[in-house]
């Protein structure tokens, strides 16, 4: 885990702010990235509030029959979907910490998220 | 300014959707042209040909066929979101051996892949989500 040390960029940004399971936001909102990915762009994700739930280890399929998201999260590299940025602040404040993730992060403490929002062309908030 | 929407909640139980549809008339009001709706997530259900709310409420359906009509819109539905929540067009309804189809022209189902290409070929793609 890094914090942001280069400019924030990218063609597209998708915005997580749900947990997984619970809803199909997760779910739909990587496979947006997916396709964008698949399309030659440069995605980014921004896990924000609830969404820093979908990283932690473990996501696998579950009573109701969802599809886990562990591994689409590990598909990402294939895609090279590689930049995951993180509000650093939504993490601790669900008592959380780098050691749960599933995938190396960049940390995004609240001041830098606008500029990880100005780093990208397109940005669609999940 | 060429704007495209993209809608991510359902009628009536999020104002996602009146909201899209109250931002599409402004700009239009005010020259712009809104040349593209996607529908995502639980927004496809603005699609649903079988909605039949009560007389006294906001058709958002025909309001967005409406659109379509007299402004020319596209209205998108993403096809992997509309066929997980039952809305499907004759063909897909043929496909799946369903007895009847939930969405009609003028909207079209259509994939992910096209809501890039919208964010790409207009001026401004504005999400409108619960």
């Amino acid at each position: 885990m890094s914090e942001v040390s280069e400019t924030p960029h990218g063609d597209l940004l998708v915005i997580l702010r749900h947990a997984p399971h619970g809803s199909l936001w997760l779910r739909e909102a990587l496979d947006l990235a997916l396709v964008g990915a698949a399309f030659g762009q440069s995605v980014s994700l921004l896990l924000m509030g609830d969404g820093v739930w979908a990283l932690l280890q473990g996501q696998g399929s579950g009573p109701l029959g969802q599809k886990g998201t562990q591994s689409t999260f590990e598909m990402l590299e294939m895609y090279d979907i590689e930049r995951l940025y993180i509000d650093i602040d939504a993490l601790e404040a669900r008592g959380l910490t780098r050691d749960d993730l599933l995938l190396p992060v960049i940390e995004v403490p609240a001041p830098a998220l606008s500029a990880v929002l100005a780093g990208h062309r397109q940005i669609v908030n999940f | 300014m060429r704007y495209a929407l993209l809608v991510l909640g359902g009628p009536y139980s999020h104002q996602a959707a009146h909201s899209a549809l109250r931002f599409a008339h402004a700009a239009i009001a005010r020259g712009h042209r809104v040349e593209t709706v996607f529908f995502y997530h639980d927004g496809v259900y603005n699609a649903s040909h079988l909605s039949a709310p009560p007389q006294d409420e906001p058709h958002l359906v025909d309001a967005w066929s409406e659109l379509r009509r007299t402004h020319g819109t596209a209205l998108q539905v993403c096809v992997a979101a509309a066929l997980r929540r039952g809305l499907l067009d004759a063909r897909e309804a043929e496909r799946h051996g369903k007895s009847g189809a939930s969405l009609e022209p003028p909207f079209e189902l259509t994939g992910l892949g096209q809501l890039l290409d919208i964010s790409q070929t207009h001026e401004r793609l504005i999400t409108f989500a619960p």
